[in-house]
Formats: C-alpha cells, structure tokens, sequence
C-alpha cells in the first residue's frame, strides 16, 4: 500500500473548499449582507492559497492571492456584494478550480478575470453598501502607507508538543523587516507548577514593513486557527485596521505582561472572529477514507457473513447447545456488522444537490429566465456509486425543465403565473427505494408536438393509438427532441435517451407525468443501494446464476409440446402476449443433454420481455453483488457475481443484455417470416 | 530484460510447473497459493480467463497460463494450487487467480542466469516471455503476465463484441 500523493490529497481538499466557495458566492447573491458567508468564503480562499503554496501551485497561489485581494474589500465592507461581483467571484472560482486541475494550462484568460473582479470592486464601493457596518471611510486597503506595526501572539498550549519551534517563527517574522521582538512571560507559571511541554509564553513584535499583514498570516498558516493574533499599525494607523484589531486588544502601551486579556475572542487582524470556519466543525467527526478501503472492508464483511453461515449450518446439524449459542450470537453481530458497513458507503444525496445551484444559476443567466431552485429531501442517503452516476441524468433533467418546461417570462405572465420560475428537486425515502424528481411548474409537455415529431422521426405509425404513458415515454427514445430550436443548452435529441439508460443501469426506473399549463415532473426512483439485491438463484447445467429479482415478472413452466417443437421458432404465448425466450443452456453452451420439465423466468427491462429457460429455480436470496474484474468486463451478459452460503461464486445474469439479445432474436425471426412470405 | 537485473542481486521467485515446463512469478507480485477451490465457469469468456474463485471474500477471475502457452489443459489433480497474483492490467491494480498444476518453491534466481528470450526458435509469442533462467541445466521461463493479461483482455473485449453484434 502507497502513500497517499499529497498533490492528490490537496487537490480533492481545494474540490471540496471550491465547493463551499461556491455554495457561499450563491448564498451570497440570494443574501448579500451575510457577514458570515463572506468570511467563509474569504476562509475557503485563504486556505487554498495557503496550501497551494505550500504544494508547489504557484499559479494557484497567486491567483488566488489577487482574487482575496479584490475579495477583501468585499469582506471590509468597500465593496457591495451584486450579482455581477458573484457572477465574475464563479468565473474566477472555476479558473481557480482548472488551475488545479491542469497546473500547465495558460493564465490568459486568469488576467482577464481578475481584470473584471477588480473593476466591479472598484466601481461597486460607495459608503453606503449594506456591507458598509462601520463608518471606516473607503480608504484603499490594499496599500497602507509603510509604517510601524504591533504584532502580540500567543501560541496554542500544545504548539511545542506538536513541534512548532517558536524561534523559527520569529526569524519568519525578523524576514519580513526590521523587527524588536518583546517576549511576553506573564503566564509562566511558578517552578512547581511547570509543565515543560507547553508553551506558556506570548510575543510582542514591533515590525516596519509596508503591510506585513498578508506575509504575518502565511508565518501563521498551521496555527491561526488555535492561537491568539493581533496586528495593528503603530502610528500613522489606518482607521478601519484598528477598529478591528484593537477590540480584542489591549493598548500598545499596556504592560507585556498582560498577555491574558488578549485572551478575549480570536483577535485575528486579518480576519474579524466569527464562526470557526464549517470545515473545522466537521473535522472533528467525519474522516475520509478511501473508497477502495470501504470496498475492501465489505470484502471482509461478505467473508464473515458465508464464514458464519457455514458455522450456523454446523451448528444446527449438531447437539452442542454452547456451540448453537455462540453460533446464533455470531449471526446477529455479523447481520448488524454488514448493516453498518453498508451505512458506510451511504451518502446524503444533498452533496449532489448543491452542485446543480450553479447550474441553475448560470442557466438563469444564459436564458434570461429568472429561476427559484428548490431542493427538498437532501439529507436522503443513497449508496456513493449510485450518487456519482445520478449526476449527469440529474444535470439533463433539470436543463430540460430549465430550457424547454418553463416558459419566457413573458408568456408566464400572460398566462396568469408568477414572473419567477420554479424549478424542484426532492428526494424521498419509498420503501427500499429513493424517488428522486425534477419538477418545474412550465408549460407540461406538448403531447401534439411530441406525437408530430415521433411521427417524424418514424418513432410511431401516424395512425398508431398511444396511450398518454406511451406517448410521455417517447421522449425518452433515441434522437427525439421537440425544441424548436437548438439552444447549446439542450435540444440536440441526445440526453433523455442516456437518462434512461443511465438510470436503468443503476437498476433504477425512470417516469414522467405532465399537466398542460401546470408543468413536468420526471421521476427517478433507485434502490437504495447497489451493494445488495434481492436475487433469485437459478441452475442451468451445472452453474448457478442470480437473477435481479426486481426484473422477475413471473416463472412458469416451459409447455412440453413448445418445448418439443420450438428449435427455430422461441416464442411463448403468455396472456396472449409473444414473448420471446432464450434457452440459457444454449445461450450459456451448457453441454449435455436438455433436463425435463424446464422453467421460464420472464424477466423484463424497460419496455421489453425475455424468457429465460432454466433448468431449476433454487430460491430468493439477498446477494451481495461483487463487480467482476477487467478481464471479465466486455462479458454483456452478466452485470456482476456474487458469493453463495457454501463460498462458491455465482454470476449476476444482466437482464437488460439478455432483454436485448431476446428482441435481437424476435427482430431476426420476423424477418425471416417476412422473408419467406416474399 | 534490465529491469530483472538492474541491482545485480537476486530475483525471489514463486516456481511453479504448467504442463513441463517450470515457471517463476516474482514473489513480490504473489498474495497466496490456495488449494483448488470450485470454479465457477463464466460462459462467452475466452478459455484463458474462463472462471471465477472466490478468494476470501473477493470474486477473483481464475487465468490458466497453459492456455496462452498451448500446451494440453490436463484436469486438476491432487498437486494443482491456485496462486493469487497482485498485476497491474491495463495500469489498474488487479488480483488474479493462476492455476497451477503444481507449485514448488519460493527460491532466489541469480540475475546474472536470466538471459532474454530467444527471438528465434521459440514455441512461445515473445512478448509473453520476461526471460528464461537457466538453472542446474534445466530452463525456468519468467513469463510477463501484465503483457499476457493485457493482450488476452483485449481478446476477451473483441470476442464478445462479436457475440454481442450477431
């Protein structure tokens, strides 16, 4: 096992602060007076530069420099918060995040978004924004006169013992200029008392540099959060520095021994105390962890469980009541063990729904429409690999609603609603599954237009009957789009079709329901998770197959007299419905001669059926699906294996392929009829 | 071959019989050697890769190398082991069952005896051959499982695109 890359590791942390950056600049535009989103987001900021620095980004660091630099006088109340300042705040967000990403890429276009950030600061400050709190006047901070400056600290209790040598700090300090350093001994505690270990001294430097505020926080990178800070100019002070460091300190002409009273809130000069930053509230009590390692351990999980089965079996054969004791005490913990392990690998469906706000808000911007985005149910938890996949289904869903359910302004007007769109997305617990939907409150679908252009595209017969359920689900064919017009957005006929199949292959069902004038609802619902499934075991020859149980429609025998005759022509009449089957032990070249009384499994997938004839049906199961390898990837026939309650490994049949190969064989088999009638 | 001989020491090795011939597999690269365990048979899969093991817990693809080097696929008998081989296929980490019609010894094979395949007169494709140590007078072969792997997955894809196409 491998250390983990650190480059890696501060990238998926610089993801993760990008996020919270964005879901601040976004909670910003709706509330641009929150003091706390703007420090968060100052925070998020400061942390990547600060760790961009210290893994080698440089352009990382320095961009984001500037982009604190112009954010700062957002945060200090210069400039107001507008949706101009968030748009370009996102813009530089998302350069920030391909810098990271792609560290070779040009800075181009990086200039020329720091270019409009820093213009729209500067237009946007005026006295009197709602930021504007003080009555600092709007002095230009980014470039105070030199002069001297009073820096006081104290250092977490703990700081020796995690290594932090105070002496090189202070050499930082010295680096930055002419420095006299005062050290503060007031808490030293007498000799019995001592504790060599902590640190019990503070500082007080009185610096000449032009604004060693930026270079002050970089000495402080790894401590500021736990540590007492303040800086404030000697003479010739700026107004607004000193009225936010000297609250929590005392004056400069105060005894160095009163280092306590500094002990009032955090008194950082760089940011105003507030609400420690969300990230560190969370560190305490969740970790990351690799998501090979949670796989692993349900690995380990899925052993225990056969392992224990085995011992039950045992166990119930013999006489041994201690043996039967221990035996039954073994299952209930390795149940409850499996239960959690499958707890693990849930995550609320919320991480999700915060990705699609931006897509909201830049689809609001691009179309001009003004949208409200309401996301009900994101504490709802699904399995990791579920989340990953919903993304791109979810992303064509909501630019559909966006772009072709809810209508021009305009039009929503004179048809009595409200000039403000609203776009929907909930997720709800229904039984073992999760119903996820994208509503609008648009148009509803235009069953004319759509029956127009399936007729079009030769989906449907023009004198065909179609019921309202069958006409809603030709949207989701290949190649259907009714847009009259091709937007960037949506409209090239490729998604729905991709939706479905997505969400199919997460053995997930997808719906649609329309109201005209009222709006669209498309709804997902998906199993809880992917790790487990209901399975029914099966046997064909020798080997034994799993089949998803959710796909079984229903098993009946397979007719002698069909049986007998049907070598080319495999097809069941089931409620005088043609089915077509496939004989598994062909399909599978099972050797040897056909067992009598075979059964038929009709298992469906989306809109089609398929027979599958088994030799036995052995049972329901809840089986633990195990991916199979590379080597066995191109197999289209199964989706996965699991491990029986004896340790030998069955296959996971894939009933879409197989619905795909029965259709092949009925598609073949007309035109053969057709054929010979010619 | 550098790679195999670049510190001028010892290679540790698995040896381990297919058929006639006596095979080594770097030490580092095996997990385990198991007893033969049921294998289940995965249908359409080419021969190389035909079944599947479970390895505590894991499904594990189960390779027979005696495909690749054509020789006669003889039943399993007392002797046959399983080794469990982390390689990388395709650059991923992957483990991998081999059978074995009978494992000998972890033993250390002296750099300076691994010689490059012949490029002539050989039954054997090349490419599946890392080197051949000579040893006592008898030949080990040090097959290259990543390219093995490798070009037998591809032919696994292609056989199966065909299936699926027709």
């Amino acid at each position: 096992m491998s250390l983990p890359d650190p480059t890696e590791t501060f990238r998926q942390e610089a993801r993760e602060l990008l996020e919270q950056l964005e879901a601040g600049l976004l909670d910003l535009e709706q509330d641009p007076g929150n003091a706390d989103l703007i420090n968060s987001a100052f925070r998020a900021l400061h942390t990547i530069k600060g760790s961009g620095a210290m893994f080698g980004f440089t352009e990382v660091a320095s961009f984001v420099h500037e982009f604190e630099t112009a954010f700062d006088r957002v945060r200090k109340g210069t400039s107001a918060v507008t949706a101009a300042l968030v748009g370009v705040a996102l813009d530089a967000k998302d350069h920030v995040h391909r810098l990271i990403e792609d560290p070779g890429q040009a800075e181009a276009d990086g200039a020329d978004i720091l270019d409009r950030l820093r213009h729209i600061v500067a237009i946007d400050a005026f006295p009197h924004s709602p930021m504007d709190k003080s009555d600092a006047p709007p002095a230009s901070p980014t470039s105070p006169p030199p002069g001297r400056w009073r820096l006081r600290f104290t250092l977490p209790k703990d700081a020796l013992i995690y290594g932090t040598n105070p002496l090189l700090l202070l050499e930082e300090i010295r680096a930055i200029g002419p420095a006299e350093v005062t050290a503060l001994i007031g808490d030293i505690p007498p000799l019995d008392a001592f504790d060599p270990d902590i640190c019990y001294m503070g500082w007080q430097v009185d610096i000449t540099a032009e604004d060693p505020r930026a270079a002050i926080e970089d000495v402080f990178l790894f401590l500021r959060d736990s540590m007492e800070l303040s800086l404030e100019p000697l003479a010739g002070a700026e107004p607004d520095e000193v009225s936010t460091a000297s609250a929590h300190a005392e004056a400069p002409g105060a005894a160095p021994v009163a280092v306590e009273s500094v002990a009032a809130p955090v008194g950082r000069a760089e940011a105003p105390a507030g609400a420690p930053p969300a990230a560190d509230r969370t560190a305490g009590s969740s970790m990351r962890v690799a998501a090979e390692r949670l796989d692993e351990l349900m690995d380990r999980v899925g052993e225990l469980v056969i392992a224990q089965a085995r011992l039950s079996q045992i166990a119930a054969m013999g006489s041994d009541g201690n043996l039967k004791t221990i035996a039954e005490e073994l299952e209930r913990l390795s149940s409850g063990l499996r239960d959690t392990t499958m707890g693990i690998r849930m995550v609320p469906i919320g991480t999700l729904f915060s990705r699609f706000r931006r897509l909201i808000h830049d689809l609001s911007r691009d179309l001009g429409k003004d949208i409200e985005f309401v996301t009900t149910g994101e504490d709802t938890e699904l399995d990791k690999t579920v989340i990953e996949k919903l993304a791109d289904p979810l992303v064509h869903l909501i630019r559909n609603s966006v772009d072709h359910g809810l209508e021009d302004a305009s039009r929503r007007v004179a048809s009595g609603k409200r000039f403000t769109g609203t776009v929907r997305l909930s997720a709800v617990y229904a039984g073992a599954e999760v119903s996820i939907s994208v509503s609008d409150d648009g148009a509803g679908l235009n069953a004319e237009r759509i029956r127009a252009k399936a007729e079009e595209a030769g989906l449907v017969a023009p004198d065909a009957k179609l019921s309202d359920h069958e006409l809603w689900q030709l949207i989701f064919a290949p190649g259907f789009s009714t847009a009259k017009e091709v937007t960037e957005l949506s409209g090239r006929g490729v998604g729905m079709d991709v939706v479905k199949r997505t969400i199919e292959g997460l053995r997930g069902t997808i719906d649609v329901a329309t109201r005209p004038g009222e709006g669209t609802t498309v709804t997902l619902r998906l199993p809880l998770t992917l790790a487990i499934i209901d399975g029914m075991l099966v046997r064909v020859g020798d080997g034994r197959y799993t089949i998803p149980l959710a796909a079984v429609e229903e098993c009946v025998e397979l007719p002698a007299q069909i049986d007998a005759t049907s070598r080319g022509r495999n097809f069941l009449d089931i409620r005088g419905e043609l089915v077509p089957f496939l004989r598994l032990r062909e399909t599978f070249d099972v050797a040897g001669a056909a067992e009598s009384h075979p059964k038929v499994v009709i298992v469906s997938s989306g809109e089609g059926r398929v027979g599958l004839v088994v030799d036995q049906i052995l049972g329901n199961y809840q089986t633990v699906i195990k991916q199979l390898s590379k080597l066995h990837a191109s197999i289209k026939s199964f989706s996965g294996a699991t491990i029986l309650g004896d340790g030998s490994v069955a296959l996971i049949l894939d009933t879409m392929s197989l619905v795909g190969m029965g259709q092949a064989h009925d598609d073949r088999f007309k035109h053969e009829l057709r054929g010979k009638a010619a | 071959m550098s790679e195999l001989r670049h510190d001028g020491g010892a290679m540790r090795a698995l040896t381990l019989r297919l058929g006639d011939e006596i095979f080594a597999i770097a030490a580092e690269s095996v997990r385990e050697v198991l007893d033969l365990v049921p294998i289940t048979h995965v249908p359409g899969a080419p021969a190389f890769v035909g079944g599947l093991i479970n390895v505590r817990g894991r499904v594990v693809p189960l390779a027979d190398l005696r495909v690749s080097f054509g020789m006669d696929r003889r039943p399993p008998d007392k002797d046959t082991r399983i080794v469990v081989v982390e390689i990388d296929i395709g650059g991923e980490p992957t483990v991998t069952g081999i059978l074995a019609d009978k494992v000998h010894d972890v033993t250390d094979l002296e750099s300076a005896d691994i010689q490059d395949a012949p490029r002539v007169g050989m039954r054997w494709r090349p490419e599946y051959i890392r080197g051949i140590c000579k040893r006592n007078g008898d030949f080990i072969i040090l097959p290259h499982l990543e390219h093995i792997f490798e070009s037998q997955g591809r032919r696994s894809g292609n056989s199966t695109e065909e299936r699926a196409a027709s």
